[in-house]
């Protein structure tokens, strides 16, 4: 049997809306991943580690704060730190476009917009790990 | 018409020309539903009203169970409150924004803190890097409270502040302010959020456990009713329970329960329900079946009536009366061609203004892509001005009553409502319900449904999954809070601790240490004085936080 693929939904900072992380993790286990979710006000290092002891192939990071800026450079150097940066990252939630390059360059895969179809993210997800 | 003749000629019509017509030509889907999945008729008679009885079920305006609205001439006499979400960086920026929507004709103020300010941290404490002044404005002590109400007359305006763990420290502040303005609390008019349990359900920003929360809460409680007659000591919010996936019954249905669950925590401890029911406050959504929504209004003011008289014997007219604020729907706002949000916006005040809100917020067009900017709030006030003095909906009261449909919808969702309320009285209440993860469960389960409903294009989303475009046009110049804004921020803190009186800072944090620990204490007596002296929001929170523990939460 084909190995599962492994994500990690992560809601990191202060952010507690979480509709879009649950329904993208439901959706993605509907579609054959194994999927953990972190909860509510996660710091860099809690999402690190849980990825990492987790063994993931993917993290998916929700915010809709605007924290993104200071949070997601503070885990991709932490992913790197670890030596996982072999974990593709990809973010959802309010992040304007004008930070999406920035993003990108960072590392993270893709920046998904609100209204985004699940299929989408989950054929994005199973080309890049595969 | 006798019943018996209508009958016979609804069936007539039915069996001659409606179905006649659909064999002949079909219709457009197999079953026609509404937006929270429950099937629409084709057609609504006085047949669907067979129930209602107009005097004991709706009523006229002012008058129990206040189905047609809580005051007797609406807005003939005034119209609702325009009270537009505002708040980003530092006191300074929010300020002057508070003016300028002032200055452009909005009623009334609304404050967004930041998440920091929200969850009781300084803008120096470490969880709180990167998120100073984002989706609000940054408060740590009074000093910044001053500078936020800089100018603004708190005699005239009224406030409302959307906190909930720490709302008793930010009224605190509020007052304050006022009266170095000059303005007594008996003065002040306003609202703070102050629901905690739809935290626990919706939004998140939740500090202590629920015991010690609903303690807080009913302290405020006690404390307004003495000293802030005027003002609003709760709005327990529907909102982010329909924006986490709820449909429009559970949107109802929790909110009432959370107001129950506030009520009854007020009587255990001994207060008269007329005492502190009258200012109670609701904050409902506005989502885009105009029709489901202003059933659900008009349900909410017939349902809570009709709790606060049979459950808790309340007496004063006032103490029955659901006065609600409604804001329009975030989730309903679509990145994809963004202008569409304008009409979405629109529509959902409409049902907002046809329910018979006391005040509303319309959403900017741009906020599903970035923090709104000056000229889309202002497409969004201006939105409410038009509803307000153009199209006449504000000119007659209620003037969907007497709707079959709206009027049958409205039945339905108060007995649809009623069946949840028993459900959660089974478990024990609301605070036992959200322990257990039900009504969580019931929530993600409806927004999953919503979510597949728009994939396979049973519910299309115009610009998302039907009349897309390859390119969308981007929204320009968003706002973008100055990255240097949570220095500043920092710095501020400082100098106020270097400032200040340490030594009283200290006997006034033990004051609020003492009182968090003698239960009949009220907390709002030292919180005040602990304000005074420049106390820091961080802390008072951490005095209470050492005494009453966090909140954790379970994921389901």
């Amino acid at each position: 049997m084909e190995k599962k693929i492994k994500v990690l939904i992560a809601k990191p900072g202060l952010d507690g809306h979480d509709r879009g992380a649950k329904v993208i993790a439901r959706g993605l286990k509907e579609a054959g991943m194994e999927v953990v979710y972190t909860g509510l006000r996660q710091t860099p290092e809690q999402i690190v580690r849980s990825a990492v002891q987790e063994d993931v192939d993917v993290i998916g990071l929700s915010i809709l704060s605007g924290a993104h800026t200071y949070l997601f450079p503070e885990i991709m150097k932490r992913l790197k730190e670890s030596n996982r940066d072999d974990i593709a990252v990809i973010a959802g939630g309010i992040i304007p476009e004008d930070d999406h390059k920035e993003l990108k360059d960072l590392g993270i895969k893709a920046v998904f917009q609100p209204g985004t179809p699940i299929s989408e993210i989950v054929d994005f997800i199973e080309n890049e790990v595969n | 018409m006798s019943d018996e003749k209508l009958k016979k000629t609804e069936k007539d019509w039915k069996d001659n020309k409606y179905e006649k017509t659909v064999n002949r030509f079909g219709e457009r889907k197999d079953e026609f539903k509404s937006d929270s999945g429950r099937t629409v008729k084709p057609l609504y008679t006085p047949l669907d009203l067979e129930d209602i009885d107009y005097e004991e079920n709706i009523n006229y305006p002012g008058k129990y169970p206040f189905t047609r609205g809580v005051y007797p001439t609406m807005y003939r006499s005034k119209f609702w409150t325009m009270r537009q979400y505002a708040g980003f960086g530092n006191a300074k920026e929010t300020n002057q924004r508070f003016r300028y929507l002032l200055d452009q004709g909005q009623t009334g103020l609304s404050v967004a803190f930041d998440l920091p300010t929200q969850i009781g941290y300084d803008s120096d404490h470490p969880l709180a890097r990167g998120e100073v002044g984002k989706v609000g404005v940054a408060i740590d002590t009074l000093a910044d409270m001053e500078v936020l109400f800089d100018q603004i007359p708190l005699e005239e305006v009224s406030t409302s502040m959307t906190i909930n763990s720490p709302a008793s420290i930010l009224l605190a502040m509020y007052m304050v302010v006022a009266e170095k303005q000059g303005v007594s609390p008996d003065k002040l008019a306003g609202t703070i959020q102050n629901d905690i349990l739809k935290e626990y359900i919706a939004r998140g920003t939740y500090i202590f456990p629920p015991e010690p929360s609903l303690r807080i809460i009913t302290d405020i409680f006690e404390y307004c009713s003495k000293e802030m007659p005027r003002w609003n000591t709760i709005s327990i919010s529907g909102y982010h329970i329909r924006e986490a996936g709820s449909d429009a019954v559970q949107e109802l249905a929790f909110t009432i329960a959370d107001g129950i669950e506030y009520v009854q925590a007020a009587v255990d401890i001994g207060m008269d329900v007329d005492q502190f029911a009258p200012r109670l406050s609701f904050f409902f959504n506005a989502q885009m079946d105009l029709f489901e929504e202003v059933a659900k209004f008009r349900a909410g003011r017939r349902l809570w009536a009709e709790v606060m008289e049979e459950r808790f014997d309340a007496k004063k007219d006032k103490s029955k009366m659901l006065r609600f604020h409604t804001q329009t729907a975030g989730s309903a706002l679509t990145a994809q061609q963004p202008m569409n949000n304008i009409m979405r916006v629109t529509l959902q005040a409409l049902s907002a203004v046809l329910g018979g809100t006391q005040s509303l917020h319309t959403n900017s067009y741009d906020e599903a892509l970035g923090l709104p900017t000056e000229d889309s709030v202002k497409i969004a006030l201006r939105t409410q001005q038009i509803l307000a003095h153009e199209t006449g909906s504000a000119d007659t009261i209620d003037p969907m009553a007497g709707s079959y449909y709206v009027e049958s919808l409205t039945d339905k969702f108060v007995k649809e409502a009623k069946e949840y309320i028993d459900k959660i009285d089974d478990l024990g209440g609301m605070a036992k319900a959200i322990e257990n993860g039900f009504v969580q469960r019931e929530i993600q389960e409806s927004a999953y449904q919503i979510q597949k409903k728009v994939e396979n294009k049973e519910k299309v989303v115009v610009g998302v999954n039907e009349f897309t475009e390859q390119e969308s046009k981007k929204a320009k110049n968003l706002l973008k809070v100055d990255p240097e804004v949570e220095k500043h921020q920092i710095d501020g803190l400082k100098m106020i601790k270097e400032k200040r009186n340490d030594k009283k800072v200290d006997q006034a944090l033990q004051k609020v240490r003492d009182a968090a620990e003698s239960e009949g204490k009220n907390l709002m007596y030292p919180i005040i004085e602990a304000v005074k002296e420049y106390a820091t929001i961080g802390e008072i929170s951490d005095v209470l936080r050492d005494k009453f523990g966090e909140y954790e939460a379970k994921y389901i």
